[in-house]
């Protein structure tokens, strides 16, 4: 503590108070200004404002939907259709985003040439490229490399790629919830287990092997109730119908549209190049004598990995990979381009111009989005401090 | 802490504020019209055209605007400004059209828009007319076996553009068959093209004198046709804000001349010597008769200029959508005298 700077301080405490209580008060008035001259505007032109709007028949369908929606719901239910195909391309992103590029970040500190080289030539190449380019490129290069319906290419006659999505089986379940609270049950204990097993290793130093038992666990469990739970599991193949002499299409199974998988393929391989700077970063930024240290009370390699080096490295690596998972998530609103059901095309895009609502629909699409930055924000920085140093 | 829940007490007065203003506002609109002093004083009409569309609003590699929706606009300058080149084109998305209009941007919006209830009663926009009696209709590979939409199966995709009538109507249309379909609505007119080409889509879904124009843009043409069917009407016309009469009554007008002025014959390389005409209804047109322009402020040769400058409908429509091969049967199209539906209130 710097006692001199606190006096300081506490003196021009009302100095300080007066210009910034002014800049408030500017603030607010211009805000004032800009509401009271789009409202007149408004007036003037003869639009009204209101969200009444949102209780309205949408009266336009949509592709590809996580909930129940056909035109016949409100554009409420539109919005949220949007929103969740946002949330899940966003999520599917970041999932393989991280796992790519921490693979590609630690590739490219391997001592192997050629792995690391690739790395580095996979960092430069893709993240030099725009993105919308890259949606544009694994959009079309797909469609157009993709077979027609009729020649989709076959996995094991269970599943089915062609140029309008990819078709698997779909799950059909019989008492799906006791499976839900098996796997749940399975997380409680490896939770107990693992506090179980550091009490042990903190008091008696005493190792035990936590990952295989919670493997164990994850997968035992469900299998138990499908053996005694009366849980059954069944699926539904895809199957390939005639339309007319040359249009096929697969009925039954799940549909993963085209749109999604380029999407979602776009935003990963473009962000992970960003996630493997960090990680190689991260992983940079360790001090050598620490991993010396390590080895030197012989620690195997793996250990030294993941019990002294990601620890230190994650400091490094978390804040900027938040903004990358950010930048993901605001990315994904380039979806309108290539026809993928998000928030944008759907909210903003369609409802938009059939209601006309533009400043109540685009304030609505801002706030989700700053929603979800800040979900995620409050997320990251939970995880963060969790991880970062605690000072005894 | 204290200085931040202070701040937030502010900010929640402002807010509060602010309803409060929302409240009021709201006025009448003048007698005089300000869009065309405005009009005037800048010199130039700010019109509001398509991204490009063959036949309505398509720009050369020089920048000069073509169509028949360009012909509104020019039109409109004519009468206004005496020069039907003093146009400010600002081409713009199906989004982006009306909240340019009622924004203020443009003056007027000639952009293959269709006249609906709600676009025309809820958004502060007015349908002056409609230039162009469109429909929506259905594309599909020749060798698909598809003649008719009757052929259509649950299961079927189809690709349009999103935020246009067509995603309504394409709705409407297959639950009143009862068709199980799958949507896919892209932002751009050029991806649906390229999508549909792909075969990521067994039919391609839009007005039909665009899925004419688009089916150039086919890797082969040849290989595709549109189907006979018409799902929905599709009038295309000029819109203008809500709140200026005497502007829309301007556009309108200058539409209103074109189609007139084809209904009696006179055309850009006869109206001047009509002057002297028998028949009244072509003297008010060429103004040598009544005092017709007054009525909106303007002289009373607005009307001949237009004909000078732009043509009558007949001649517009020749020029941009029947010799470019787009589509030259003008079916709906045509004069009432001649079997089409075209039919305008006198100019009397």
């Amino acid at each position: 503590m710097n006692f001199k700077n606190l006096k300081l301080n506490l003196s021009n405490k009302n100095k300080d108070l007066i210009p910034q209580i002014l800049t408030v008060l500017f603030l607010i008035l211009v805000v004032i200004y800009f509401t009271i001259n789009a409202q007149s505007n408004m007036g003037n032109r003869g639009i009204s404002f209101g969200f009444g709007f949102l209780s309205q028949e949408s009266s336009f369908d949509i592709t590809f939907s996580l909930i129940d929606y056909d035109g016949s719901h409100t554009y409420a239910r539109a919005f949220l259709v949007g929103l969740l195909n946002t949330i899940l391309v966003s999520a599917i992103g970041i999932f393989f985003a991280t796992i790519l590029g921490v693979t590609i970040g630690i590739a490219r500190l391997s001592q192997n040439y050629l792995v690391a080289k690739s790395a580095e030539w996979y960092v430069e190449i893709f993240r030099n490229i725009p993105l919308i380019l890259q949606i544009f490129f694994w959009y079309f290069a797909a469609l157009r490399a993709l077979p027609l319906t009729v020649d989709s290419i076959n996995f094991y006659d269970i599943s089915f790629l062609n140029v309008k999505g990819w078709y698997v089986p779909k799950f059909v379940w019989t008492n799906f919830s006791i499976f839900i609270y098996s796997i749940i049950f399975a997380f409680i204990l490896i939770y107990f287990l693992a506090k179980y097993a550091q009490n042990q290793r903190d008091k008696f130093g005493k190792q035990i092997p936590t990952l295989y038992i919670s493997i164990l666990l994850i997968i035992g469990l469900p299998f138990l109730t499908f053996l005694i739970g009366g849980v059954s599991l069944s699926f539904e193949i895809p199957e390939l119908t005639q339309l007319s002499k040359t249009v096929y299409v697969y009925r039954g199974g799940v549909s993963i549209i085209p749109e999604l998988i380029s999407l979602a393929l776009a935003l990963s391989m473009y962000t992970a190049t960003f996630i493997a700077e960090n990680v190689r970063a991260g992983i940079l930024g360790v001090s050598k004598g620490q991993k010396e240290a390590a080895a030197s009370i012989g620690l195997t390699k793996g250990q030294i990995l993941k019990l002294v080096v990601m620890p230190q490295a994650l400091r490094i690596i978390i804040p900027p990979t938040t903004n990358q998972y950010l930048n993901l998530t605001k990315n994904s609103s380039l979806a309108a381009a290539i026809a993928y059901p998000d928030i944008v095309l759907v909210f903003a895009g369609t409802a938009l111009m059939q209601t006309g609502r533009a400043i109540e629909i685009i304030s609505i699409t801002m706030l989700t989005y700053l929603s979800l930055s800040l979900s995620i924000s409050v997320f990251m920085n939970w995880y963060n401090k969790k991880m970062a140093i605690k000072e005894k | 802490m204290i200085k931040s829940i202070k701040t937030w007490i502010l900010v929640g007065f402002a807010s509060l504020l602010l309803v409060a203003c929302g409240q009021g506002g709201g006025g009448a609109g003048s007698k005089k019209s300000k869009t065309l002093d405005n009009t005037k004083k800048a010199g130039f009409v700010k019109c509001g055209v398509s991204q490009g569309l063959p036949g309505f609003s398509n720009a050369d590699e020089a920048g000069n605007w073509t169509g028949i929706d360009v012909d509104v606009c020019r039109a409109v300058a004519a009468a206004v400004l005496g020069d039907a080149d003093k146009v400010k084109y600002t081409p713009l998305s199906a989004k982006e059209r009306f909240t340019a209009l009622t924004s203020g941007e443009i003056d007027v919006l000639a952009r293959n828009t269709t006249w609906t209830l709600s676009r025309d009663a809820d958004i502060g926009l007015t349908f002056v007319g409609v230039n162009f009696y469109d429909g929506q209709g259905f594309m599909v590979r020749k060798a698909s076996g598809i003649n008719s939409v009757n052929d259509f199966r649950d299961g079927i995709s189809a690709c349009t553009n999103t935020g246009t009538t067509t995603e309504l109507n394409m709705r409407d249309f297959f639950n009143s068959k009862n068709i199980k379909y799958e949507p896919i609505a892209f932002e751009k007119a050029d991806e649906v093209v390229q999508a549909y080409d792909a075969g990521r889509c067994d039919t391609y879904t839009t007005d039909k004198s665009g899925l004419a124009a688009q089916r150039t843009k086919l890797s082969n043409p040849d290989e595709h046709k549109v189907l006979p069917e018409t799902i929905s009407k599709e009038p295309l016309g000029p819109v203008v804000r809500q709140g200026d009469s005497v502007w829309e009554d301007i556009v309108r007008w200058s539409l209103n001349t074109m189609i007139e002025a084809e209904e009696y014959g006179v055309n850009s390389s006869n109206a001047s010597s009509l002057k002297d005409s028998d028949n009244p209804a072509i003297k008010r047109l060429v103004g040598a008769e009544g005092e017709l322009g007054a009525a909106f402020g303007l002289d009373n040769d607005w009307s001949l200029r237009i004909i000078e400058q732009v043509g009558n409908y007949g001649e517009s429509y020749k020029k941009h959508i029947a010799d470019t091969g787009i589509l030259p049967n003008r079916g709906p199209n045509e004069l009432w005298t001649k079997g089409g539906i075209l039919y305008v209130p006198p100019a009397r």
